[in-house]
C-alpha cells in the first residue's frame, strides 16, 4: 500500500472541527493577564514612567528597571556591513516605533489589566520620526540608531567584471522602478503566550503560539540568561503563522520573566490591534532594475537596486538581511542571465519591525522581473510568452549567477501549460472584442522558481550567527505496535502530521493511523528548527524517511529471526514482517518481543526499537507558472478576476489535497497583497492600518476559483523527491496578476508599478494622473 | 481589546428607559444591535458610563406604513429589508439597499434607528433616510416627543441633533407611490466594507419628465450630504444618459469628499460620479 | 467589581455565571463556561471567528455581552458533533473536502454555515458566497470552505443549482 501520493484527509481535522483544538488562549484560562503599555509615538525620550496609583492587590506593573539583568534581543549577522542594533525587552530611555512596549501589566483579568494600562503615568518627549525609505535616505536625515548613521543596517552588492561590457552590447535597454508597499501576515489568531512556573521543579515552562519553539527558548534564554533545560517551550495548535510566529518578540521574554520573578502562571494573548500595528510587517520594498537584451530578446545583463524599509530593529534570527539580501541572491529567480550586478540596503525607520513573511521578498522580486518581462517584450515587439521561453533555463542542473545550483524543473513546460490552458489566441480576440465595447481585459502571466527545502550551508552561507537548517527525528517503535517520530519542526496549520505519518508509513509497511508525530514541544523532540522557507515537508520529511529505514531495517532483523529466515527476505507491509515464502508475523508482536521478551531478541535488535534521524538536505527548486484574466472597471478601477490558474512543479507530491490546499492559500494572500492589503503609517509615524476595516484580508466573495495543474518532476536533490510549496502561491500571485492589469490598461499607455494596484491607484493611471508615488 | 467598565440596565418599557436616560444624560448610551457601538468600545473610542439596553422592550420592532408614512421602530433590524417591508418603490429600494450592508449576522442583530443614531458617514441607512427625506422621532422623559427632519439630523462624524436624555424611537420614510423610482449604488473594496462612496436617488415622473428629484451622497467622510445641484439638473428634464451624465458630473463637481487611507478625495469624486449614473440608471435615468 | 448573574442555555445545558456587564458573550462563554472553541480573531466584529448561533441567528459573540444572553439559547461549535464525538454532515464535509488548515477561523464558519443549512430556504451559489463572505479565513482561500458547505447542503438535500445568469 502506498500512501505517498494519496488525498489522505488529515488526522489534525477532528479535534478543530469540534472545537476541542487547543490554541494558546484556550490554555491561559486562569492565569494573570498581562498587557503591554505601548508607545504612542514612533520616535522619542521617555521623561518618566509611573505605576498608576493605587495598584491593586495582586496586580504588577513592571518596566525595564525591574528587570536589570535582562539583555537585549540582538540578532547578528557577520558579513555585509551589517548593524548589530539592538532591541530591548523594554527600553529605558527610547522608544522607536509605535506600538513598541514600554512596561507591562498583569492583573487578574484583561479588562483590568487595560483599565490600568490607561492610568499608567507616561510622559515621552516625542521626536521628529523618520517615515519612509525617502525620509530615511534623504541627506543629513536624522539616525534611528547612532550605530547606522545613515540609516542603513545592511548592505551587500555584487559586482561583477564585465558587467558594464554586457550592458553595454545590449541591443535593447529595458528599465522598471517600482514600489512594493508594506503589508502584515495577519495571521487569524494572534501572537501569545502562558509562561508558568513550576514550583516542584523549578522549571519554567511557556507555551506559545510560535513556528520554531526550540529557537524561541533558545532566544530566550540568551537573554534572560537562563540554562535552556530550565525552560520548556511548547507551541499547541498555532492559528496560522505565515512567517510571523517565527521571531523572538520582546513579549516572550517579558512573560517568561515575569513567571520567574512570581513563580506564577501569566498569558499575554495579543488583540488584532496589537497584531496589526506591533508585531512585524513586511515587504516595504523599492526596486530600480535595468535589463539588456540582444536581438532576439535575450536578457544578456541584470541590474537591480534593491531598498527594503526594515523598520526599526532587526529580527531575530533570521535577521533584518533576510529581505534585503533574499532579494539579492535571488533575482534571477529561472532565468538564464549570464551578467548580474546588484545592490541591496537595508534602511531602518521609526516603524514596526519587518520580519519574515509568506515568500519574504519572492512576491517583490517576482513581480519585478515578471513586469520587466512584459515591459521588455513589448519593447522589443515579442509575445510574452515568448520572451520567458526565450530566456527561461531548460538544461538542468543550471547554475544561478549568484552561485545555486537549480535542480530539476519544468520551467518552460509550466509556462506552456499554463498558456494553452488560458487559450491565449481565444483570449486576444475575446479581449479586442471586449475593447470595442469598452471594456479593459488582461491576461497576466508569472513564471518563477522558489527556492525550498534547504539545508545548513544555504543558511551558513548567509552569515547569520544562528544557523538553521537541519532536521532531526527520533523514532520509535512501542511494545503495542505504534510509532512515535519526534520533530524539533513545528506546524501551523499545514497538516504536517498528516504527511510526515504517510512518509513514515510507506517506509514501515504501516497504516499512517498507527503513526504519532510529536512536535511543537522542546521537552519531548530533540533540537530543531521549525515551519518556514517552504522546508519543513522536505526537510522534516527526510529525517523521518531516514528515521523509518532505520527502524525497518531493525524490525526485519527481529523478524527475520523470529521466521527463521534471511533479513533480505523480509519485507514489511500491512503491519506485518512477510517473508518470500508467505511466512509473517505482525510487527506488534516484533515489537512487543523486543521490549518485553528482550531475550529472545537482544543480540539482532537491542532493547528497544528507537532510532534517530537527520537530514539537512542542499535545497531544491521548486517552479510554477500562474495566469490569470481579469477585467478592470473603468469607471471606478476595480479589478475582477476572471480566471486564475497555476501550473506547479513541487516534484513528488505526498498528498494531493494538501498541496492543493496550500497553493490555493498561497494564492488567495497573493491576491490580497496584489489588490487589497497595505499597512499605513501617516507622516508622523503613527500606524493608521489599526483595524480590520483598515487593513483589509480578503473575503470569499474576492477570492476566485483557483485552477491548478501539477507537474511533477521528481527532485533527485531530496530524498522523498518532494521540493517545498508553502509559499510559491504567494510569489506568484502579484506579478500574474499587475501583469494582467497592466496588459487591461495597455490602451491607455500605462502600467502597473506599485502593489497593492489598488482602485484608486488603478484609476489614477486611466486617467493620467500621476500616481500616487512615482518611481524615482 | 476591552471595553471599559459601565453600568448595564435593560429596562422592560421606554418609559423606564427614557427615564434612565434623562438621568445619566451624557453618560448613557442606548444599545440596540450594539454592531456599531460594542467595536468602538472594544477601542475603548467609546465609554458610556452606562448601557441601556432597549431590546427587551415590547414594541419597539414595528415596521408598518400608516398614512403614507413607513414607521420604523427602534428594534427593526437590518435583515427585517430584505424583502420588501411595503409594496411600491420604497420596499424594493430598501431592500436592494440593505444587502450592502455589512453581513447576514450583522444585518439580523443591526437595527436601522441605531444606524441613523450612529451616523457613521458611509450608512447606507442615513444616506438612505436623507435622499428620502424622512423624519426622525425621539422620546424624552416625561412622554415628550420630539421631531427632527433628516436634513438637520446629521452634524457632522457620529455627530446628531439627539440632546441627552433622548431616545430615537422610530424613524418614518414617506411611502412612495408608482410615479416614483429610486437607485442605489455603492462602491467598496471588500464585500460587506464600508462604502467609499455611494449615492442613492429618489425621482419622481410625471407624463415623462422628472418633477420631484432627490440625490443623497455617502461614504465621503463628515455626514451624508443632499447633492442638490445635481438633482436640481434633472428637474424638467425627460430620463436620458445625458441627463444621468450631468446629474453625476454636477454631484461630482459638487462634493466634498475627504481623503483616508483607502482612498484620496479625488478618487472619492470619480467613485460619486459612477455611483451617481449607476443609481440614476437603475432608477431609469439612462 | 459589579458582576451579575445571567442565565441562559448552552447546547441545551443550563449555565449560570458571574459576569461584568462589559464581558463579551464570547468571553463569557471561553472564560466563565470553559468553551473554547469559540475563538477571538478580532474582538471587533469584522472576522467572524467568534460566531455562534444565539436563539437561532448567527452572531458575533464580540458584538454582544454576556448579560445580554439571559435567557438566551445558544449554540456554540461544541454542540455540533455527537456526544460519543463523531461529526456531524457539515464537519465531515469539512474534513472530507479540507476546509480548514490551522483551524481557527472553523468554528466560526462552522457555526454561520450550520444556521445556512437549517434556512428554511434552499441554499444555491449566490447565497452561499454572499453569507460566508461574512467571516475571514486566512489560510484556505475559501475555495474548500465553499466546497464543504456545498457538499453538506447537498447531502443535506438543502443545495439548489442557481438560476443561469
Amino acid at each position: 500500500m502506498n500512501w505517498v501520493g494519496r488525498r489522505l484527509p488529515r488526522t489534525e481535522d477532528p479535534p478543530l472541527l469540534r472545537g476541542e483544538g487547543r490554541y494558546v488562549p484556550d490554555i491561559a484560562l486562569g492565569a494573570r493577564a498581562v498587557r503591554f503599555l505601548r508607545s504612542p509615538v514612533a520616535s522619542g525620550r521617555i521623561v518618566s514612567l509611573r505605576a498608576p496609583a493605587g495598584l491593586p492587590p495582586g496586580a504588577l506593573f513592571v518596566t525595564a528597571a525591574d528587570m536589570p539583568e535582562a539583555r537585549g534581543i540582538r540578532p547578528a549577522l557577520r558579513r555585509f556591513e551589517y548593524r548589530a542594533v539592538e532591541q530591548p525587552i523594554l527600553p529605558r530611555e527610547r522608544v522607536h516605533f509605535m506600538g513598541q512596549p514600554i512596561a507591562l501589566i498583569a492583573a487578574e483579568s484583561a479588562e483590568l489589566a487595560e483599565d490600568l494600562l490607561e492610568q499608567v503615568e507616561l510622559e515621552i518627549e516625542a521626536e521628529d520620526p523618520v517615515v519612509g525609505l525617502e525620509a530615511a535616505l534623504a541627506p543629513g536625515a536624522p539616525a534611528v540608531h547612532a550605530l547606522a548613521p545613515n540609516n542603513v543596517i545592511v548592505e551587500g552588492a555584487i559586482r561583477p567584471d564585465g558587467f558594464a561590457d554586457a550592458m553595454a552590447g545590449a541591443v535593447h535597454v529595458v528599465e522598471f522602478a517600482f514600489r512594493s508597499r508594506r503589508q502584515n501576515a495577519t495571521p487569524l489568531e494572534g501572537r501569545g503566550g502562558v509562561a508558568e512556573y513550576d514550583r516542584a521543579t523549578g522549571r519554567l515552562r511557556l507555551a506559545a503560539s510560535c513556528q520554531m519553539p526550540h529557537m524561541l527558548r533558545s532566544g530566550i534564554c540568551e537573554v534572560l540568561g537562563l540554562p535552556e533545560a530550565d525552560l520548556q517551550v511548547v507551541a499547541p495548535d498555532v492559528g496560522g503563522g505565515f512567517g510571523q510566529k517565527m521571531s523572538l518578540f520582546p513579549e516572550y521574554p517579558a512573560l517568561v520573566w515575569l513567571a520567574r520573578r512570581y513563580r506564577g502562571r501569566f498569558a499575554w494573548i495579543e488583540d488584532r490591534y496589537e497584531n496589526l500595528i506591533a508585531s512585524a510587517h513586511s515587504r516595504d520594498q523599492k526596486h530600480i532594475l535595468r535589463a539588456g537584451f540582444n536581438a532576439q530578446g535575450q536578457m544578456v545583463a541584470l541590474e537591480a537596486d534593491i531598498l527594503a524599509d526594515i523598520g526599526a530593529f532587526s529580527c531575530y534570527p533570521t535577521t533584518c538581511a533576510v529581505e534585503p539580501l533574499m532579494a539579492l541572491a535571488e533575482y534571477p529567480g529561472p532565468y538564464k542571465i549570464p551578467s548580474y550586478s546588484v545592490r541591496a540596503r537595508g534602511v531602518l525607520t521609526h516603524s514596526c519591525p519587518a520580519a519574515p513573511y509568506r515568500g519574504v521578498s519572492r512576491p517583490v522580486i517576482t513581480f519585478g522581473i515578471e513586469r520587466l518581462m512584459d515591459r521588455a517584450a513589448a519593447a522589443i515587439g515579442l509575445d510574452p510568452v515568448e520572451i520567458r521561453r526565450r530566456n527561461l533555463h531548460d538544461v538542468f542542473p543550471a547554475k544561478s549567477p549568484t552561485g545555486f545550483t537549480l535542480d530539476e524543473g519544468s520551467y518552460i513546460e509550466a509556462l506552456d501549460e499554463a498558456a494553452r490552458h488560458l487559450d491565449i489566441p481565444a483570449f486576444r480576440e475575446a479581449q479586442a472584442e471586449a475593447r470595442r465595447g469598452g471594456r479593459l481585459l488582461g491576461l497576466g502571466l508569472a513564471v518563477f522558481n522558489e527556492r525550498t527545502g534547504y539545508g545548513t550551508p544555504a543558511f551558513a552561507a548567509r552569515s547569520m550567527e544562528i544557523v538553521p537548517g537541519y532536521e532531526v527525528v527520533d523514532i520509535a517503535m512501542t511494545p503495542t505496535g505504534e510509532v512515535e517520530a519526534r520533530i524539533g519542526a513545528s506546524p501551523h496549520g499545514q497538516g504536517l502530521r498528516t504527511t510526515l505519518a504517510q512518509i513514515i508509513a510507506d517506509r514501515l509497511g504501516i497504516d499512517p493511523l498507527a503513526v504519532r508525530i510529536i512536535h511543537g514541544d522542546t521537552d519531548r523532540t530533540p533540537y530543531g528548527w521549525g515551519t518556514f522557507a517552504s522546508r519543513s515537508l522536505v526537510v522534516g520529511g527526510g529525517a523521518c524517511q531516514i528515521a523509518a529505514d532505520r527502524l525497518a531495517a531493525k524490525l526485519r532483523r527481529g523478524a527475520a529471526r523470529l521466521l527463521q529466515c534471511g533479513e533480505e527476505e523480509v519485507v514489511l507491509r500491512d503491519g506485518l514482517a512477510v517473508t518470500g515464502a508467505g511466512a509473517s508475523i505482525p510487527l506488534r508482536e516484533v515489537a512487543r518481543i523486543v521490549h518485553q521478551r528482550s531475550e529472545l531478541l537482544a543480540d539482532e535488535v537491542g532493547f528497544n526499537l528507537a532510532e534517530s534521524g537527520s537530514y539537512d538536505p542542499p535545497g531544491t527548486f521548486s517552479n510554477a507558472c500562474h495566469g490569470c484574466i481579469v477585467e478592470v472597471e473603468r469607471e471606478t478601477g476595480a479589478v475582477r478576476i476572471l480566471r486564475y490558474l497555476v501550473v506547479e512543479d513541487a516534484g513528488r507530491i505526498i498528498n494531493p489535497m494538501i498541496a492543493d490546499g496550500q497553493v490555493r492559500g498561497g494564492v488567495a494572500q497573493g491576491i490580497a497583497n496584489a489588490l487589497l492589503e497595505e499597512i499605513h503609517y501617516a507622516p508622523d509615524g503613527n500606524c493608521l492600518s489599526a483595524t480590520l476595516a483598515d487593513y483589509i484580508p480578503p473575503t470569499c466573495a474576492e477570492i476566485p476559483e483557483i485552477e491548478i495543474h501539477h507537474l511533477e518532476t521528481i527532485s533527485s536533490a531530496t530524498l522523498t523527491g518532494a521540493k517545498g510549496l508553502g509559499e510559491g502561491g504567494t510569489i506568484g500571485a502579484p506579478a500574474a496578476l499587475c501583469n494582467a492589469i497592466s496588459d487591461a490598461l495597455a490602451p491607455f499607455g500605462v502600467d502597473i508599478a506599485e502593489f497593492p494596484a489598488t482602485p484608486p491607484r488603478i484609476l489614477a493611471l486611466i486617467r493620467g494622473r500621476r500616481a500616487v508615488w512615482e518611481a524615482a | 481589546m476591552k471595553p471599559a467598565a459601565f453600568d448595564y440596565f435593560a429596562p422592560r418599557n421606554l418609559d423606564e428607559a427614557v427615564a434612565l436616560l434623562a438621568k445619566h444624560g451624557e453618560d448613557g448610551r442606548v444599545l440596540a444591535g450594539g454592531q456599531s457601538l460594542v467595536p468602538t468600545m472594544a477601542f475603548r473610542m467609546a465609554r458610556p458610563a452606562v448601557l441601556v439596553d432597549i431590546n427587551r422592550i415590547e414594541g419597539l420592532g414595528h415596521l408598518s406604513a400608516q398614512e403614507g408614512q413607513l414607521r420604523i421602530g427602534a428594534l427593526a433590524r437590518h435583515a427585517h429589508f430584505e424583502s420588501a417591508v411595503t409594496p411600491g418603490p420604497l420596499g424594493a429600494l430598501l431592500a436592494r439597499v440593505v444587502r450592502h450592508i455589512a453581513h447576514p449576522p450583522i444585518r439580523m442583530r443591526g437595527t436601522f434607528c441605531g444606524s441613523l443614531a450612529h451616523a457613521d458617514p458611509a450608512s447606507e441607512w442615513c444616506a438612505t433616510t436623507l435622499a428620502l427625506g424622512g423624519t426622525l422621532v425621539l422620546r424624552s422623559a416625561g412622554a415628550d416627543t420630539r421631531e427632527v427632519a433628516a436634513r438637520d439630523w446629521f452634524q457632522g462624524v457620529f455627530t446628531t441633533a439627539i440632546r441627552p436624555g433622548e431616545m430615537l424611537v422610530e424613524v418614518r420614510l414617506p411611502v412612495l407611490g408608482p410615479e416614483w423610482s429610486c437607485g442605489f449604488a455603492e462602491f467598496s473594496r471588500r464585500a460587506g466594507d464600508f462604502a467609499l462612496a455611494m449615492a442613492v436617488c429618489a425621482l419622481r415622473l410625471d407624463r415623462g419628465l422628472i418633477r420631484e428629484a432627490s440625490i443623497a451622497l455617502g461614504g465621503l467622510g463628515g455626514r451624508p450630504v443632499l447633492a442638490l445641484e445635481a438633482a436640481a439638473t434633472l428637474l424638467g428634464q425627460v430620463p436620458s444618459a445625458e441627463a444621468a451624465s450631468a446629474a453625476a458630473e454636477a454631484a461630482a463637481a459638487h462634493c466634498d469628499p475627504h481623503s483616508d487611507v483607502h482612498a484620496p478625495a479625488e478618487y472619492r469624486r470619480d467613485l460619486v460620479r459612477a455611483m451617481a449614473r449607476r443609481a440614476l440608471a437603475q432608477a431609469g435615468v439612462a | 467589581m459589579n458582576k451579575r448573574e445571567v442565565v441562559f442555555t448552552v447546547n441545551g445545558e443550563t449555565r449560570r455565571v458571574l459576569v461584568e456587564p462589559r464581558r463579551t458573550l464570547a468571553d463569557t462563554l471561553r472564560e466563565e463556561c470553559g468553551l473554547t472553541g469559540t475563538h477571538l480573531g478580532c474582538e471587533h466584529g469584522v472576522c467572524g471567528a467568534c460566531t455562534v448561533l444565539v436563539d437561532g441567528q448567527p452572531t458575533r459573540s464580540c458584538l454582544m455581552f454576556g448579560v445580554q444572553a439571559e435567557g438566551a439559547s445558544i449554540r456554540t461549535v461544541e454542540g455540533l458533533a455527537a456526544p460519543d464525538g463523531t461529526l456531524n454532515p457539515l464537519q465531515r464535509a469539512f474534513w472530507e473536502n479540507h476546509g480548514l488548515q490551522c483551524g481557527y477561523c472553523t468554528p466560526g464558519f462552522l457555526m454561520l454555515a450550520t444556521w445556512l443549512l437549517e434556512r428554511p430556504t434552499p441554499l444555491d451559489e449566490e447565497e452561499l458566497r454572499h453569507v460566508l463572505s461574512s467571516n475571514l479565513c486566512r489560510c484556505t482561500g475559501y475555495q474548500n470552505i465553499l466546497a464543504a458547505v456545498r457538499a453538506a447542503a447537498r447531502e443535506l438535500d438543502r443545495w439548489t443549482e442557481s438560476a443561469p445568469a
